[in-house]
């Protein structure tokens, strides 16, 4: 067993595992995150997809001790005083999901995507999701959320949810 | 503040409206109850030891490793748990002589496909349930695989199941000669062969073998501890599996409730009574404790049910004017080693749909089904009818190629007209409503097809390294499932009807219970609509319940498209009940007749005053139920169970332009139009999506996708790595587009969606790879048309096919795009 202090969604856990046990078992099963979920053992789906550090990463390919000392980001944290992250908002508003499976990972990598690149072309959208699979959508509406997220994140257009807790967030409240 | 005179007269309708889903809100937050997620007191996990072999008899398990690890609780065999005893049910015996084998929960003495269970190991974890399963040592006799159907077929082949005698499950035919609905297909083409008016074109495809690969992978929780068995499950069909494991176990059904909560997609794939379903159930009922089974990717690519894999002899006749005179289908569907809950029927849903939108005059159909050792075959999206759309749509590609027409004119002039509905087709089917010459006009104009043809004349001239190819596809399907009638004449083990409840709740909220089981496609916000419209409630005061036994006892759960046309009907019949029960109330409240009073936006009016009450004040009143009328119930709350008349027959045409790169032999997407008829829409953003996901499924079976098999019958895509779902960047936007013919057999006038993008295309896309590169003397590729298998037919293009692949899936002569003059005789017909 080895001991891991982490910050999850916020809040600071600190926890026993075994070595082997990978971070996105450590978040469904000892802290209860099943927001973050597993559809295949090889890291192609990117279901799992949570930022570490602020970096979006694919947590069955993580081991829980990795995170020893991280900032942990999950889907669960990404809605503040109600509020949702304008990328939550852009999913719902442009119909980019269906069963909702792929939904949290998808939407985690492409906050990450923004990040990298706040206004970026379709091509760009696509090669950038390209590591998460959907098998309902088609991608067609998470191609147009994530563009129509990036109009409103853009500066002027609204802080991000990202930068801070309190600050409003652009098309907020579902 | 300004007010409309009168709000209550202009409701704003909410069928039609792109209403945003109600079902996102917990999906994009991560607030979801997915099988996986559930957490019970004392939970037990399992694991399931599976053969590598496809087929070997079962000498001998030695569990005694995997017991001496800390954190188990039990391994058994099939024996332990009496899961060899069981049989898995088939719901749909094709035949009065239907060969059916006994399929266990667990294999007993012999495996029949490659990851059979065999064992179930038991944990306080799931990792300590799989590290035990690794141990647990099984001593197998190899026996031969059974892999090509054709040589399955052979006298002397080895047997799947000796027992059965033969590997042939079960033959069906149709011959619309026999039937009276046209003449005879075996004359119409012999009479052809001697007419030098007309031609005879033969051709076989292959439907290779998918996985419907929905995202959630299996999970199943049981609890035992309470009075009635509760089961969790990731599937499509709650009610049809609790009734299942009744009758499959000799459980008592009111001891039973199976709840499936949010469930991540199905697609076909969760329409099954699976054996680790009942494995779990044995187990928790063994120990009396909660069980839980998740699948991980790589079981259930391997174990999860297939889809499609057949074998297509198609034979049509022609006037050399472009008129079909005959057409005869003969194919073999491989089911793999045992049947699934509806595996069977899925090639005979294509005996309905090979004649597709043309007036055939002659028609034969003839299905061989066979047993291999293979993963078993049962629903995938569209689930017959995609194979057959492929097949007639490739073949009128291959028929106007060698009559020398345009594809398009020869489908123009043999499709049914729009005046000819409603149409009676050559199998028996009854068309409502259409018309095949104005979605196709709109695509045709949306596409810019004489546009795309001249920059493919340019490119062809010019010599590029790119090719543009432009391919058709125009498809109906029946939707809708189903005439509980037709079901019967077809020997399936159930109705067709489907069943909704709303409860009228005492501060006006309404709750609609329906018998339908979503996963994903949106019944919650497209039902909340159709109730808002019916009762005059709002939208938000709506909430629709499903997938649990327990609220919702009576359905048949969600699958072929029938959602709404079935269990949207159904919720509508349900409120004219309300309205109905309510009537008499609201006259007795307003001291009115019952014939002076009208409903309309939620309202009782007395007509020609302005005394009126709503229907929510009545659910208030029936619930105080202080004063209500002699001789009837205080209660407006109804049930209601509709059996529809008729299929629907959503219909579109699709064109699809890929541009193949002649040097690396790689297929890119460069423009797909899809313009579809699926009759009144609910909701519209709801629609397109499911066209976009259905397109995407369809794409991916031209280009990407096909479970394959090692000559050993060990499964080679086994992974998300090797069975290759196409991603974002494989894709492109497409242009959809809706033309409206209302159904006319149901009061919302719908045909469903679910399934027409993957239905359709599929051909359109194959045809426009090879109409890429027919110009270089390709004459077919087999799918899925991979850069490998393209850059093969073009190099081998002069004189053989693009079949320079390892599938095993044709015999000589196939598919070399010969008209039956100069082909080899005998083995197609």
């Amino acid at each position: 067993m080895a001991r891991i202090r982490t910050t999850v969604d916020g809040l600071v856990y600190e926890d026993d595992v075994e070595p082997r046990m990978l971070l996105v078992q450590y978040l469904r099963e000892r802290l209860g995150k099943t927001g973050t979920v597993i559809g295949c053992d090889t890291s192609n789906c990117g279901a799992c997809t949570v930022h570490l550090d602020g970096m979006s990463v694919k947590s069955c390919s993580v081991l829980a001790v990795q995170a020893n000392g991280a900032e942990v980001l999950t889907i669960e944290g990404l809605e503040r005083d109600g509020q949702l992250h304008p990328v939550q908002q852009a999913f719902h508003d442009n119909h980019a999901l269906q069963c909702g499976y792929c939904t949290p990972g998808m939407i985690m990598q492409s906050i990450d995507l923004l990040g990298d690149n706040p206004d970026p072309t379709e091509h760009e959208v696509r090669e950038g999701i390209e590591g998460n699979l959907c098998r309902c959508t088609g991608y067609q509406n998470i191609v147009r959320a994530v563009q129509d997220a990036a109009t409103k994140m853009k500066p002027g257009a609204a802080p991000t949810a990202e930068a801070g807790a309190k600050q409003t967030v652009a098309g907020g409240g579902a | 503040m300004t007010t409309t005179e009168n709000p209550a007269d202009a409701p704003v309708k909410e069928i039609g409206r792109d209403r945003r889903r109600k079902e996102d809100r917990r999906l994009i937050t991560g607030r979801t109850q997915w099988t996986d997620n559930k957490a019970l007191t004392g939970l037990l996990h399992i694991a399931i030891v599976r053969s590598p072999f496809a087929h070997a008899t079962i000498k001998g398990i030695d569990t005694s490793a995997a017991k001496q690890l800390p954190g188990i609780v039990g391994v058994y065999t099939a024996a332990d748990i009496g899961a060899d005893q069981v049989q898995l049910p088939c719901a749909w015996p094709v035949t009065k002589d239907m060969r059916s084998p006994q399929r266990p929960a667990l294999a007993g003495t012999r495996v029949n496909f490659a990851g059979e269970g065999v064992a179930v190991v038991v944990a306080r974890s799931a990792a300590i349930a799989k590290d035990a399963a690794e141990l647990v040592e099984v001593d197998y006799d190899e026996l031969e695989p059974v892999l090509d159907m054709e040589e399955a077929l052979k006298d002397g082949a080895t047997l799947v199941h000796p027992e059965l005698g033969t590997n042939s499950n079960a033959q069906w035919v149709f011959d619309s000669g026999e039937a009276g609905s046209g003449g005879n297909a075996t004359e119409a083409i012999s009479k052809a062969e001697s007419d030098d008016d007309q031609i005879v074109v033969r051709r076989r495809f292959r439907q290779q073998r998918l996985v419907p690969v929905f995202m959630e992978p299996r999970s199943t929780v049981v609890d035992p501890t309470g009075e009635q068995l509760v089961m969790w499950s990731s599937t499509q069909v709650p009610h049809i599996l609790k009734t299942m494991l009744a009758l499959t176990l000799g459980l008592p059904e009111h001891k039973l409730r199976v709840i499936a909560p949010d469930v991540g997609g199905g697609f076909g794939g969760k329409i099954a009574v699976a054996p680790e379903e009942v494995v779990t159930l044995l187990v928790s009922q063994k120990l009396g404790k909660p069980v839980k089974w998740t699948e991980t990717r790589s079981e259930s690519l391997l174990t999860a049910h297939h889809g499609r894999d057949q074998i297509q002899d198609l034979t049509m006749s022609v006037t050399k004017d472009g008129t079909i005179t005959g057409l005869d289908v003969k194919l073999l569907a491989d089911m793999g080693a045992y049947l699934g809950l509806v595996g069977p029927g899925v090639p005979i849903l294509g005996a309905f749909m090979f004649n597709a939108i043309y007036k055939i005059p002659s028609y034969r159909f003839d299905c061989t089904n066979v047993f291999t050792t293979k993963t078993l075959t049962d629903a995938y999206r569209g689930a017959g009818r995609p194979e057959a759309t492929f097949g007639i749509e490739r073949l009128m590609d291959e028929v106007a190629l060698e009559l020398g027409m345009e594809p398009m004119e020869f489908r123009k002039k043999n499709w049914i007209k729009h005046d000819e509905f409603p149409f009676t087709t050559v199998s028996t089917l009854t068309y409502d409503t259409g018309n095949y010459e104005a979605a196709t006009d709109q695509a045709m104009q949306m596409f810019d097809y004489d546009g795309l043809r001249k920059e493919q004349a340019e490119r062809r001239k010019r010599g590029d390294v790119k090719q543009l190819g432009i391919g058709i596809s125009t498809f109906t399907e029946m939707c809708g499932l189903a005439p509980s009638r037709v079901l019967g004449s077809l020997d399936y083990g159930a109705g067709g009807w489907e069943t909704a409840a709303i409860r009228m709740l005492p501060t006006g909220k309404v709750e609609v219970v329906v018998g339908v089981s979503p996963h994903g496609q949106g019944h919650e916000t497209a039902f909340s609509q159709i109730v808002a419209d019916q009762l005059g409630v709002g939208f938000d005061d709506v909430e629709i319940l499903h997938g649990d036994t327990q609220s919702s006892y009576r359905g048949l759960d969600t699958y072929g498209s029938r959602s709404l046309a079935v269990g949207g009907i159904a919720v509508v019949k349900a409120a004219e009940k309300v309205i109905e029960k309510a009537k008499p109330i609201a006259a007795h409240m307003l001291e009115a007749s019952e014939g002076d009073l009208e409903f309309a936006a939620g309202k009782f009016s007395v007509k020609g005053t302005d005394k009126g009450v709503g229907i929510q004040d009545i659910a208030l009143a029936v619930f105080a139920a202080h004063d209500y009328p002699e001789g009837i119930e205080p209660d407006i709350d109804a049930h209601a169970t509709f059996d529809p008349e008729n299929f629907s027959f959503p219909h579109g045409t699709h064109l699809s332009a890929v541009e193949v790169d002649t040097e690396t032999g790689f297929v890119s997407m460069y423009k797909y139009v899809c313009v579809d008829d699926v009759g009144n829409v609910i909701n519209p953003l709801i629609v397109e999506g499911q066209v976009h996901g259905g397109l995407a499924q369809g794409i991916a079976q031209a280009l990407y996708e096909e479970a394959a098999y090692d000559d050993q019958g060990t499964l080679l895509s086994g992974t998300l790595v090797d069975y290759t779902l196409p991603s974002a960047a494989d894709l492109i936007s497409f242009d959809t587009a809706n033309t409206t013919t209302a159904s006319t057999t149901n009061p919302l006038g719908v045909k469903g969606v679910g399934e027409a993008g993957t239905i359709a295309s599929t051909p359109a896309v194959v045809n426009s790879v090879l109409d890429a590169i027919r110009h270089l003397g390709v004459k077919d590729i087999d799918m899925p048309t991979t850069p490998y298998r393209v850059w093969s037919a073009i190099q081998n293009a002069s004189g053989t096919s693009g079949r320079a692949d390892e599938a095993n899936v044709a015999s000589p002569g196939a598919g070399l795009g010969s008209t039956a003059r100069d082909m080899p005789e005998g083995g197609n017909l």
